[in-house]
C-alpha cells in the first residue's frame, strides 16, 4: 500500500524519472532544477472563513490558508509508509488492545512566538479542541479518554473503547493540527483572537488578514526544516467571483488558483496561454464523489427496483465527458478508486441502460400515463458547485427519458442544507460528499440509519437497513487492519447492491499555474499541505 | 433659513420611522428565507454531527424565538450597538466601517461623474432639440442605457485589464504595496478607473435622457417664449431660463439614484472584487447573518435619508416655493 493507487505510482514514476532527467540537464548547465529561494507567490482564495482554526474547523476552506501556519502531525505522502509523512510527530503506533496509541514528537520545535513545542501542546490540543470542537474530530476521538505526556516529546493517546489505529492513522493529516497550549489555555477557545490570526509552527507565519481584500504569510525563518521554506512570502488574494481566477492568471496578478477556481470550462481556452499550465495532481488525498440522495419516504423510491431503474437511467460516461468535460471519472461505489487501502471494483453494476430502467419501472408497477410520466419527483441540485447544479439538469433529462418527472428546486446553500438534511424536503437531491481516506471517517454516515435530524452530509433519507448498520457497527471496532478492509469492501458490495444512495462519478479539483511555480501537486492533499518547498522559478 | 430648519426637522422625524421600518422589515425578511447562519455555515464546514449544530445555535443565539432575538437587536440598537457579524466573528460596525469608504468612493465618484457629464451633456442635446447631435446623442445614450451593467465591467475587464493591460485587474489597491500617501491615492485612483467607468456610463445614459426631455419640454414654456420676446441672447435663455428649469427632475433622479447606486455595486463590486458594502451585504444573505445585513441596510438606508435630505436642500434652493407651507403650493 506504499503508492497512492496504480494511476499515482504511474504519475510518481514519471515524476521521478523527470527528476533524473533534470538531474541530467543540470550537468550539462541546465539551471532549472536548483530550486531558488525567495519570492512571493500569489494565490486566489475564493472564501475568508469564519475560523481558521484547523484544531477547530477540518475543512478545505480553512487547510487551504491554515495549513501553512500551524502543522498537523502527519500529512499524506505518494512515498511514506501507510501513505504518511512526519510532520511534528516522527513515528507513531497504536497498542494491540486498540486502547492506546503513543506518538513520539520532533524535537526543537518552536512556535512562532518563540515558545518551545512539547507534548502538553498535543495533550492540549487533543483533548480541549479535536474531540470536543472539532467538527470531525468530534466523531474519531469520541472514545478519547486522556493524552498522557511521560515527558515533552512523547504523547500516549488511551481510549475508553478498543478504536482501530488504521483508522486514527488514516486520519492525521486532517484532524490533528497542533495549536499552541500557551495561548489558548486561558478564556474561551471558540472566541480566542488566535483563531482569527493563528499561530503555529508550520513554515509560514501568519502576517496579516485585510477583510475583503488578502491574507500574507511570511516565512518562518526558525522552521524546524532546514532550509524550509524556500518561498519569502503567500498572498492569498480575495476574489469571490469564481470568473475572476482566470483573469487574475492571464493578468499575471495571480500566479496560482488551486480547487478548481478557474471553471472547467475555463481550461481549455486557458491551456492555450503561453506559461500557465492546468495540473490535476495533488488532490488524490480529496476526492469529491457526485451523488444522488434518496428520499427513502417516498413510497416509489423505496423499492429497490425503482432506484436501480435511476442507476440504469444514468449515463456516467457522458457525465464525465460532458459535465467534467473529462476530468472525472465513473464512480463504482462509495469509496473513491484512487483509495490504496479500501477500494474494490468488485461490486454490482448498473450500466446505463434505458431500456432496463423502463422495465424495471414496469415491473415495479409504475405505468406510464397518457403524457408517458409513471410519477413525479423533486429534485433538489446541491449549490455548491457548477457540475453538482449542471448534473441536475442532466439527472432531470435522464429521468424524463424513463417516464419521471422530476422538478428541480434550486437554493442557495443555507437553504439546501435546511431542505435536504433538517426538513428532509426533497425526493432527490445531487451532494458533493468528500471522502477523506478512511470510509469511517465521513462516508459510512451517509448510509447509517438513526441520526437525528438536522446533522449535515448525513444519511437524512430515511434509509434504515439493520444489516448494513450491523456491518458499519462491526467495521468500526475491529481493530485487525485486513480484516478491517475486508468489512468495507463487504460494504461497498452492499452499498452498491442495495443503493440508499447513487454513486455517479468522482474528481479531484484542478489547479491552475504560471509555469514559474514548481512543486505543484506533488503530495496527495497539495492544497491544503504546507507548501513548504513550492518556488518560484524566476 | 426657518424654511430650511422646518424641512430638516420634519425629515429627520420621518426618518426615524423610516429606520424602524427598515429594521423589522429586514430581520423578517431574511427570518422568512429557508436556512439559518448555522446551515449556512454547515455547508462551509463540510461534516459535523447534531450536537455540533445544536451547539452552535446555543453559542450563536440563534436557538431563541424570532421575537425574542429581534428585541435583543432593537435594545442593542437603542444604545447603538449594532452587534456581532456571525460569518466573520467580529463587531459588525468594525466591518461596515472597513467597506462603507469603498462603496462611497465607488459610488460618489460614478454619481458624480455621470450626473455632471450626464447633464453638461443633455444640456448640449436639448439646446437645439431635433439637431443631428441631438439625435446622435439620444441614439447613443439609448445604446449605453441598453447594457447590463456587469457585461460592461466584464468587457471593460477584458479589453483594457487583460488584453492591453493599461489598468489594474480588480481590487481597490495594490495589495500589500505598502505605498502611502499621493502614491496610494494614485493606485487607488488607477484602480477605480474601470469600475467607476461601468457604473457611471450606464448611468450617465440615465441623466443625459431625462435633462435632454427636460430641457425639450421647457422650451415650449411661457417664460421662454417671454425671454426670446425680450430679446435675451439665445445662450444665456439655454443656461439661465431652459436648463435651470430643467434641473428639477434631474435633481430628482439624483435622489433616487442613490438609492439605486448602492445596489448596482454589488454586481461591480462583485467583477471588480472591490471590499464594498455590496459584495459584504451579498455575503450576509448568503451567510444568514441577520445582525450584519441589519447592520448594512440601517447603515444604507441613513446614507440615502442623508443624500436626500440634501437633494431636498437643493431643491428649496432651485425652487423658491417647496418647503415654504405656508403659501399652500405643493
Amino acid at each position: 500500500m506504499m503508492m497512492i493507487h496504480a494511476v499515482s505510482r504511474r504519475r510518481f514514476l514519471a515524476g521521478s524519472s523527470l527528476l533524473l532527467a533534470s538531474g541530467a540537464m543540470l550537468k550539462f548547465g541546465f539551471a532549472q532544477s536548483a530550486p531558488q529561494r525567495g519570492g512571493q507567490l500569489i494565490v486566489a482564495a475564493d472564501s475568508e472563513p469564519r475560523n481558521l482554526n484547523p484544531a477547530i474547523v477540518a475543512s478545505n476552506g480553512v487547510f487551504f490558508i491554515a495549513s501553512k501556519v500551524v502543522e498537523p502531525l502527519a500529512e499524506a505522502s505518494f512515498e511514506g509508509p501507510d501513505g504518511l509523512a512526519p510532520r511534528l510527530a516522527v513515528s507513531w503506533s497504536g497498542a494491540d488492545d486498540g486502547l492506546s496509541a503513543t506518538f513520539k514528537l520532533r524535537e526543537g520545535v518552536t512556535w512562532h512566538d518563540g515558545a518551545p513545542f512539547t507534548s502538553q501542546d498535543v495533550a492540549f490540543s487533543a483533548m480541549n479542541l479535536w474531540k470536543p470542537l472539532q467538527n470531525l474530530g468530534r466523531t474519531i476521538f469520541k472514545d478519547l479518554e486522556a493524552v498522557d505526556t511521560p515527558d515533552d516529546l512523547t504523547a500516549v493517546f488511551r481510549f475508553s473503547q478498543p478504536t482501530p489505529f488504521q483508522l486514527i492513522r488514516n486520519a492525521l493529516p486532517a484532524v490533528t493540527s497542533v495549536v499552541p497550549k500557551h495561548i489558548y489555555e486561558e478564556g474561551d477557545i471558540a472566541s480566542n483572537p488566535a483563531n482569527l490570526q493563528p499561530v503555529g509552527t508550520g513554515p509560514f507565519k501568519f502576517a496579516e488578514h485585510r477583510p475583503g481584500e488578502y491574507y500574507r504569510l511570511v516565512r518562518n525563518d526558525a522552521y524546524w526544516a532546514d532550509d524550509l521554506p524556500q518561498l519569502d512570502e503567500i498572498i492569498y488574494r480575495v476574489l469571490a467571483d469564481r470568473a475572476a481566477a482566470a483573469g487574475a492568471l492571464e493578468a499575471e496578478e495571480i500566479q496560482l488558483a488551486a480547487f478548481s477556481m478557474v471553471p472547467l470550462a475555463d481550461l481549455a481556452r486557458i491551456d492555450q496561454v503561453d506559461d500557465i499550465e492546468i495540473k490535476p495532481e495533488g488532490y488524490e488525498a480529496l476526492t469529491y464523489q457526485l451523488v444522488v440522495e434518496i428520499n427513502h419516504r417516498r413510497r416509489e423510491l423505496a423499492d429497490l427496483r425503482v432506484r436501480q431503474a435511476i442507476a440504469h437511467a444514468i449515463d456516467t460516461d457522458f457525465v464525465v465527458k460532458t459535465i467534467f468535460l473529462g476530468y472525472a471519472s465513473p464512480a463504482t461505489g462509495p469509496v473513491p478508486s484512487n483509495d490504496p487501502q479500501f477500494y474494490t471494483p468488485d461490486v454490482p453494476t448498473y450500466p446505463f441502460d434505458v431500456a432496463r430502467a423502463n422495465t424495471l419501472l414496469d415491473e415495479a408497477g409504475y405505468k406510464r400515463d397518457a403524457n408517458g410520466t409513471r410519477f413525479s419527483l423533486k429534485l433538489l441540485p446541491a449549490p455548491y458547485f457548477n457540475e453538482t447544479r449542471q448534473f441536475g439538469a442532466y439527472l432531470r433529462q435522464a429521468l424524463a427519458s424513463v417516464g419521471i418527472d422530476a422538478e428541480i428546486v434550486n437554493n442557495d446553500a443555507a437553504a439546501h442544507q435546511k431542505a435536504v438534511y433538517t426538513d428532509h424536503a426533497f425526493d432527490l437531491a445531487v451532494a458533493p460528499p468528500v471522502y477523506r481516506g478512511d470510509p469511517a471517517i465521513s462516508t459510512t454516515i451517509l448510509v447509517q440509519s438513526d441520526l437525528p435530524a438536522g446533522v449535515p452530509f448525513s444519511n437524512q433519507g430515511g434509509y434504515s437497513n439493520p444489516e448494513m448498520d450491523a456491518l458499519i457497527a462491526k467495521a468500526a471496532t475491529t481493530l485487525d487492519p485486513g480484516e478491517r478492509v475486508a468489512l468495507y469492501k463487504q460494504f461497498q458490495a452492499m452499498v452498491k447492491a442495495d443503493l440508499p444512495l447513487i454513486n455517479v462519478a468522482e474528481w479531484g479539483f484542478i489547479t491552475v499555474a504560471r509555469s514559474s511555480v514548481q512543486n505543484i501537486g506533488n503530495t496527495p492533499r497539495w492544497a491544503v499541505s504546507n507548501w513548504a518547498d513550492t518556488w518560484i522559478n524566476t | 433659513m426657518n424654511r430650511v430648519l422646518g424641512l430638516i426637522g420634519r425629515r429627520l422625524l420621518a426618518s426615524m420611522f423610516v429606520l424602524g421600518l427598515v429594521v423589522v422589515g429586514t430581520f423578517f425578511l431574511l427570518e422568512a428565507a429557508p436556512g439559518d447562519a448555522v446551515d449556512a455555515y454547515a455547508a462551509a464546514l463540510g461534516a459535523g454531527d447534531a450536537g455540533l449544530t445544536a451547539e452552535l445555535r446555543a453559542q450563536w443565539g440563534l436557538d431563541q424565538s424570532p421575537w425574542a432575538r429581534l428585541l435583543a437587536y432593537g435594545y442593542a440598537l437603542a444604545h447603538l450597538d449594532l452587534g456581532r457579524s456571525l460569518i466573520f466573528s467580529r463587531p459588525n460596525l468594525e466591518i461596515i466601517r472597513e467597506r462603507l469608504p469603498n462603496t462611497l468612493l465607488l459610488m460618489g465618484t460614478a454619481t458624480a461623474l455621470s450626473f455632471g457629464l450626464g447633464s453638461l451633456l443633455g444640456i448640449w442635446a436639448g439646446a437645439r432639440p431635433g439637431s443631428f447631435r441631438d439625435r446622435l446623442l439620444s441614439i447613443g445614450s439609448l445604446a449605453l442605457y441598453a447594457i447590463p451593467g456587469f457585461w460592461l465591467g466584464l468587457v471593460l475587464l477584458v479589453v483594457f485589464a487583460i488584453e492591453l493591460r493599461w489598468l489594474p485587474l480588480s481590487g481597490i489597491e495594490t495589495i500589500a504595496s505598502g505605498k502611502q500617501g499621493f502614491a496610494r491615492g494614485a493606485d487607488i485612483a488607477r484602480h477605480l478607473v474601470l469600475p467607476v467607468g461601468a457604473l457611471s456610463l450606464i448611468y450617465l445614459a440615465l441623466y443625459l435622457r431625462v435633462m435632454r426631455a427636460a430641457m425639450a419640454e421647457a422650451w415650449r414654456q411661457d417664460f421662454v417664449l417671454a425671454a426670446k420676446a425680450r430679446g435675451i441672447p439665445r445662450r444665456r435663455i439655454v443656461l439661465g431660463h431652459v436648463a435651470r428649469n430643467a434641473m428639477m427632475p434631474l435633481v430628482t433622479m439624483l435622489g433616487l439614484q442613490s438609492a439605486a447606486m448602492l445596489g448596482g455595486s454589488i454586481v461591480i463590486e462583485s467583477v471588480f472584487a472591490i471590499p464594498g458594502l455590496g459584495r459584504l451585504a451579498y455575503e450576509a444573505v448568503a451567510g444568514r447573518d441577520t445582525s450584519l445585513l441589519m447592520g448594512i441596510i440601517l447603515v444604507s438606508a441613513v446614507l440615502v435619508i442623508a443624500i436626500n435630505l440634501a437633494v431636498d436642500l437643493l431643491y428649496a434652493w432651485l425652487d423658491p416655493r417647496v418647503g415654504a407651507n405656508t403659501t399652500g403650493v405643493a
